[in-house]
């Protein structure tokens, strides 16, 4: 038995309760159960985001989405509560025809992504790429400790297990138009490609936000109740 | 385990990512109940979320031709705040349904028919 990755034991982990509270979410007919199979998995998701080395994106899917939206369904769960005895079952005829052509979207989907041989395992090239010369993606999103690490773990050959991602500066600096993690890139500077931050779609995103508050709340505004 | 001391890839973090974007399709499609398509619509985008963060990662991609940094970390955290909107209008949409008809049920939903 060899020494245990635990970055893989980990993934394994969160893959698992991702994928199982998922399709427990499909399965399940009580809709509050639904929604906390919903709740779990995209907690184990945040996981999953922290040990692919997006620990801002990790955090933010707690809090927006698991702390934000979800409980925004929940909320509306309890407002749309209708008595207990409704029940809104499917017929056996759709869900057979739903079974099938999830299996050959499944058939379709995984092949595909073992079908990429550079995809199937990580390897050191892209970190040591990344630390030779000081550009590329890898130059600011892991920190330098990986040096070290990359030339002690021969025996594993991947850089994972020692590389400690430091997103939120650059992820920050990017949304404000600088983006820092491609300073070094060896395009002339006057046109330099990647170089324009994400300052527009910021302001679009907070646009698109502010609109869709204002219809939500005028949509959903409290009028009188029909009769059952 | 042998299965634990290989080191995962991208496609692992994929084919995570299609069975929640598979399970979120049967989700929207099978349930009547119009909250349980939105969590369906939920399932889908996390499913994408997972992608985009496979393939930013520095440590995962072999190639680094492969990999999208922080564009894919980003782009990311766009499809969570753009999720988050789409929830709350959808959710005020069957708010007035509810309200409008006293069911959440979208079978229900068949006045426009024809």
């Amino acid at each position: 038995m060899g020494a245990i990755n635990w970055h893989t034991f980990f993934f394994l982990l969160y893959a698992l309760v991702a994928c199982g509270f998922a399709v427990a979410c499909v399965v399940s007919t009580n809709i509050v159960r639904m929604a906390l199979c919903l709740i779990v998995s995209l907690g184990a998701t945040s996981g999953l985001f922290f040990l692919a080395g997006a620990d801002f994106v990790g955090a933010m899917q707690l809090m927006i989405y698991v702390g934000g939206t979800l409980v925004l369904l929940i909320f509306g769960v309890m407002l749309t509560a209708q008595g207990p005895f409704v029940s809104m079952k499917t017929g056996g005829g759709d869900w057979i025809v739903a079974v099938m052509l999830s299996g050959c979207l499944a058939a379709i989907l995984v092949p595909a992504t073992f079908s990429v041989v550079a995809w199937r395992s990580p390897g050191p090239v892209a970190l040591a790429e990344g630390h030779a010369d000081g550009s590329g993606p890898a130059a600011l999103l892991v920190s330098k400790e990986v040096d070290h690490g990359a030339d002690a773990t021969e025996a594993s050959g991947d850089g994972i297990s020692d590389a400690r991602p430091k997103t939120a500066t650059p992820i920050g600096l990017g949304l404000l138009g600088a983006r820092v993690d491609s300073l070094n890139s060896e395009t002339p500077a006057a046109l330099k490609p990647g170089m324009s931050g994400y300052l527009l779609p910021f302001e679009l995103v907070s646009m698109h936000l502010l609109v869709v508050l204002v219809g939500a709340a005028y949509l959903a505004r409290t009028k009188r109740r029909a009769k059952r | 385990m042998e299965l634990l001391s290989q080191p995962v890839g991208v496609s692992h973090f994929l084919v995570v990512g299609a069975v929640l974007f598979i399970s979120g399709v049967v989700c929207m499609a099978v349930k009547r109940n119009a909250l349980g398509i939105l969590m369906g619509i939920e399932l889908v985008l996390n499913g994408a979320n997972i992608n985009f963060v496979a393939f930013s990662s520095p440590t995962l991609n072999r190639e680094t031709a492969y990999v999208l940094g922080l564009d894919g970390q980003l782009i990311s955290l766009f499809v969570i705040v753009l999720a988050a909107a789409e929830a709350a209008v959808a959710l005020a949409i069957t708010l007035n349904f509810y309200n409008n008809h006293a069911t959440v049920d979208v079978d229900r939903a068949d006045e426009l028919k024809g």
